[in-house]
């Protein structure tokens, strides 16, 4: 049953396996480069597991210790998760103890294979499920290790390497431009963030930009939203 | 930063992962549909808050001496490279090599 359910699961990965395996090398190497052992990537590729807030929080640790800040940037970044936890309530019903890794797993690529992949029919949805996360998290945890690993070999001026995660954010943002039809919550969101930034400047601009992202969407709510599938 | 002030840091942005993630399948519990308001915000805030992350990682960059200059003209190849061949490892490589050269030989 697990060996059908990997075997289902393993081509729906690949096209991660490349991705994260790049990104995740990225993310390790820029690590390394900041001056981390390679045990900072590897062990926060694993209980993070959210990609975006990883490059986020080697930010946060190159700053002023504040934890309270990180916690509440962390719920803040990852928002999205809720929404996909909203969207899998039905999907990961009756998936017994697996459900748990499900929950702890779901990034954003398991989130879109799971959201719209249907096991075959003969396949155990629970494990099919568990496979995608799991081989998922492989991916990236291995490519943060190697990358850093990477970093003791290989030593090159690593400046303005971390332009990596905003190559990768613009390109995740052109990528779902292109999906949806829907744009007035993209240029809000980058609307909100810029009025934001300018006025509180770049240390304390996160907490409002959030504020005012979730103020602009709530006081306009077209109809034809509801039902627009932009993942 | 300490290396016990680095592990509290991780320790606050993996448990405010943790709820982000969990939350959802505490508040409705099998069987319990939430509301309209929050369906529609589960559509629209993953696209903006992307669109944060944009202007997030460019928040230093404004202030600057080039006041984003650079970061706006690999921004620029990254986006018709995107355009061009629609191959996100490509566009992003592409991008951060000519960012890393940029401010290693003209712009340092």
């Amino acid at each position: 049953m697990k060996v059908k359910a990997l075997k289902a699961a393993f081509p729906h990965t690949l096209p991660i396996c490349i991705g994260f395996l790049f990104l995740g090398m990225s993310y390790g190497f820029l690590m390394k480069s900041k001056g981390f052992s390679f045990v900072y990537p590897m062990l926060m590729s694993l209980f993070i597991f959210a990609g975006s807030m990883e490059f986020v929080t080697v930010n946060l640790l190159l700053s002023a210790f504040h934890p309270l800040y990180a916690f509440f940037l962390a719920l803040m970044v990852n928002a999205r998760h809720l929404f996909y936890g909203i969207s899998m309530l039905e999907k990961y019903k009756n998936t017994g103890w697996k459900k748990i890794y499900l929950i702890y797993g779901m990034c954003d690529e398991s989130f879109s294979i799971n959201c719209t992949i249907q096991p075959p029919p003969d396949v155990d949805k629970g494990w099919f499920l568990f496979f995608v996360t799991l081989l998922n998290q492989i991916y990236w945890v291995s490519g943060a290790t190697l990358g850093a690993l990477l970093g003791y070999v290989i030593h090159f001026d690593t400046t303005g390497i971390e332009f990596v995660m905003t190559a990768l954010f613009l390109v995740m943002f052109l990528n779902q431009w292109e999906e949806t039809k829907e744009h007035r919550p993209a240029l809000t969101g980058v609307a909100c963030s810029l009025i934001s930034l300018l006025v509180f400047g770049a240390k304390n601009f996160i907490l409002p930009a959030m504020a005012l992202i979730v103020l602009c969407l709530s006081l306009k709510k077209p109809q034809t939203t509801k039902g627009v599938d932009h993942l | 930063m300490t290396t016990f002030q680095s592990i509290a840091t991780i320790f606050a942005v993996v448990l405010g992962t943790l709820l982000t993630r969990f939350l959802p399948f505490f508040i409705f519990p099998e069987g319990k549909t939430p509301p309209d308001y929050i369906l529609y915000l589960g559509t629209v805030l993953p696209c903006a808050v992307i669109g944060f992350l944009v202007v997030y990682s460019l928040k230093d960059a404004v202030f600057s001496s080039f006041h984003g200059l650079i970061e706006l003209l690999s921004l620029l190849v990254v986006a018709g490279l995107h355009k061009w061949r629609k191959n996100t490892l490509l566009s992003i490589s592409a991008g951060t090599a000519l960012y890393m050269f940029l401010v290693q030989t003209w712009f340092h």
